[in-house]
């Protein structure tokens, strides 16, 4: 008989078990959705990296048996950007967290998806800052408690689809943390999607935003989802604005396609140059 | 290795500092651009935005200058040489990248065409302000390498040896120009590819399961072998203090060891990179140390002061960092004097006397920014130097 192995030992670092996240925590859940979501896209895990940014969320490149950058606060972004354009062959998934990729890199966010650069981003939003200990961030709900907003938080948080969508991601859909089989698809869609797509996975935090609200548990969080979340597939991403304890509209929004950077890059150039122009794509990666 | 005839220009040119740093690039095999526009620098981010798509390069325009430093690190991870090219400003915001660089031990060229500061300055004039930046800029410690061109046809060879020894020691390698330099026009002659030697970085081909990112030993020195993502090697790489493995470790033990030997791959190679002319320094009292435009107002400064009879000669640096410290003590032990002469208020001036060490006097020659100094005002600093 054959020793029993883990079934994601060809994806995850085992040897860096057991990692740093919380009892309840969403962001595993996410992690095991995505190695998951790489087994049923069937790509080739040689030539997919993830990049990642700081915060809990951004320890999810140092788990990954990839080819796996853990970066600057707020750039996993514009290195993924880096990175997917210098070796085009390279299936590029940012992993990072709601402050990391909405406040601090908020900026890299819209540029990338009005560009359309042919990433993947997999936002874990926990509606706070939990590595530097539960602060208020651009997604908290009004007017939730958080250390930064020790009275209730007033000011109006992002709705990310809605951002993602009018910012020109080709690919955007929204998930907790307890639709894991829904949130696989999504993710295996995104992976094979060309353009910039993205997938946002509401995760508890029951360490700070939890109990900081007295909202109970990791279990307690993935009830309320299970009660209080709907799915909607194709609404109109206005109408994703999450209120604080209130319904969570979820689903696969948009999913549609226009050129890539790459694509508009060589589209162009060939008009200018003609003959003379050579196309840019895989053939320009330089392996080892 | 050659260069790739592709990206080289040859034939003798009428270049400004600028575009010749650029044709610098692009003959060092520089593939990958990521920047955003600022004077006095944007003309290096034109011209390679025009020259890339016919020789299988790829450039960016990026959102900020936060974001193109972090895209030229993804653009080296991914195989590319890669550059960006700013001033002041941007070069603020480049630090936090700049530091990951360092850290993670990505090579890659940053070409900052100096002009006054502090903030937004003198956008359209010279300085030389961002010296100490340069080396101190990013938080921690770490070293960089960083070259200081005083003409077009040294900006684009020192662009070409910037790419060499960042890929050598993987290491930031910052090519400090200034606007006169990045500005000025002359006879920029661009040497047939085969003649154009290229450093490619070394690479690790050894079997997958034995690869350790930032494990060296006496066959790589001090410089750990690089893979590319996408080469099948599966390496993490993080901004963290980390072990040989590339793996987060949060110990004084691990700490000790990565940054003892990201700042000893610089500091112990001093002799092999620092480069540095000399115009008749062995038979002076006293000698004029300068860089970038500076020295060649230093140069017309000196023919006068010959002309009054003093025995007087020129160090110029061609590097910054590492400060070539050794040669200066050398110096130090038969000279009378030292003026510096930098277009700050006192930056490279500081680590002169450092080496100096009191065996010379040490004066500056000071200005503020957003012209050059006036010979006349060097020679009257000699005078007093020399009483």
């Amino acid at each position: 008989m054959n020793a029993v192995t883990h079934p994601m030992e060809d994806i995850l670092r085992m040897d860096r078990m057991p990692h740093i996240w919380c009892p309840g925590c969403g962001i595993g859940t996410a992690v095991t959705a995505f190695a998951m979501a790489l087994q049923k896209a069937e790509i080739c895990l040689d030539k997919t990296a993830v990049v990642s940014g700081i915060g809990c969320s951004g320890r999810v490149a140092g788990y990954v048996k990839l080819d796996s950058f853990h970066t600057t606060h707020g750039r996993a972004i514009p290195f993924a950007t880096g990175l997917k354009l210098a070796n085009p062959e390279l299936t590029v998934v940012v992993i990072s967290g709601d402050g990391d990729l909405i406040a601090i890199g908020g900026n890299h966010f819209i540029h990338a998806a009005r560009r359309n650069v042919d990433i993947k981003v997999f936002c874990i939003n926990n509606f706070n800052y939990a590595m530097t200990g539960g602060q208020l961030a651009p997604t908290t709900p009004e007017p939730a408690t958080t250390t930064t907003s020790p009275y209730g938080a007033f000011e109006h948080p992002f709705n990310l689809p809605f951002l993602a969508e009018s910012s020109g991601a080709v690919y955007v859909a929204r998930w907790t943390a307890l639709h894991i089989r829904r949130l696989t698809k999504s993710m295996t869609e995104a992976l094979s999607k060309k353009g910039f797509s993205f997938v946002e996975i509401i995760a508890p935090c029951p360490t700070l935003y939890s109990r900081r609200n007295r909202l109970g548990d990791g279990l307690d969080e993935l009830k309320y989802y299970h009660d209080n979340s709907v799915i909607k597939h194709g609404l109109d991403t206005r109408e994703l604005d999450i209120g604080y304890r209130k319904e969570i509209v979820m689903g696969k929004f948009v999913d549609k396609d226009r050129p890539t950077f790459i694509e508009a890059l060589n589209d162009r150039f060939t008009q200018v140059f003609g003959d003379k122009y050579e196309q840019y794509g895989p053939q320009n990666a330089n392996g080892n | 290795m050659k260069a790739d005839p592709k990206g080289v220009l040859t034939g003798a040119h009428f270049l400004d500092g600028d575009h010749a740093c650029a044709e610098g690039a692009l003959a060092a095999g520089c593939r990958f651009f990521a920047g955003y526009p600022i004077t006095p620098s944007t003309e290096v981010a034109e011209r390679i935005a025009l020259r890339f798509p016919l020789v299988g390069g790829i450039f960016i325009q990026m959102e900020d200058e936060l974001a193109s430093m972090a895209a030229v690190l993804g653009g080296a991870w991914g195989g590319k040489k890669s550059m960006t090219v700013t001033s002041g400003p941007g070069f603020s915001l480049m630090m936090e990248n700049i530091g990951l660089a360092a850290m993670t031990e990505t090579p890659c060229v940053i070409v900052n065409v100096q002009r006054g500061g502090p903030s937004t300055g003198l956008p359209t004039l010279p300085g030389q302000q961002d010296m100490m930046q340069a080396r101190w800029g990013s938080h921690g410690d770490y070293e960089i390498i960083a070259v200081v061109p005083n003409s077009p046809q040294e900006c684009f060879d020192v662009t070409i040896e910037a790419f060499n020894l960042s890929e050598e020691y993987r290491v930031p390698v910052m090519v400090m120009m200034d606007e006169c330099v990045g500005h000025m026009t002359e006879k920029v002659v661009i040497p047939p590819a085969e003649e154009i030697e290229v450093f490619n970085r070394r690479l690790y081909d050894g079997p997958k399961q034995d690869y350790l990112p930032y494990a060296v030993d006496s066959d790589n020195g001090r410089v750990p072998l690089m893979a590319n993502a996408g080469a099948g090697y599966r390496f993490h790489v993080t901004g963290l203090t980390h072990d040989e493995r590339g793996y987060p470790a949060m110990n004084a033990e691990v700490q000790q060891e990565c940054v003892t030997r990201l700042v000893d791959k610089v500091k112990l190679n001093t002799h092999a990179i620092a480069r540095y002319e000399e115009e008749e320094v062995e038979e002076a009292d006293i000698v004029l140390v300068a860089y970038g435009i500076s020295s060649r107002v230093a140069m017309r400064a000196l023919e006068m002061a010959r002309a009054d009879g003093i025995k007087i000669g020129l160090f110029r640096m061609i590097t910054a960092w590492p400060f070539p410290e050794e040669r200066i003590r050398q110096i130090a032990q038969h000279v009378n004097s030292f003026v510096m002469v930098e277009l700050n208020l006192g930056q490279m001036v500081t680590e002169l006397e450092r080496c100096v060490a009191g065996a010379a006097k040490v004066h500056l020659a000071p200005h503020a920014g957003g012209w050059v100094h006036h010979p006349e005002d060097i020679l009257q600093i000699i005078s007093e130097a020399t009483t």
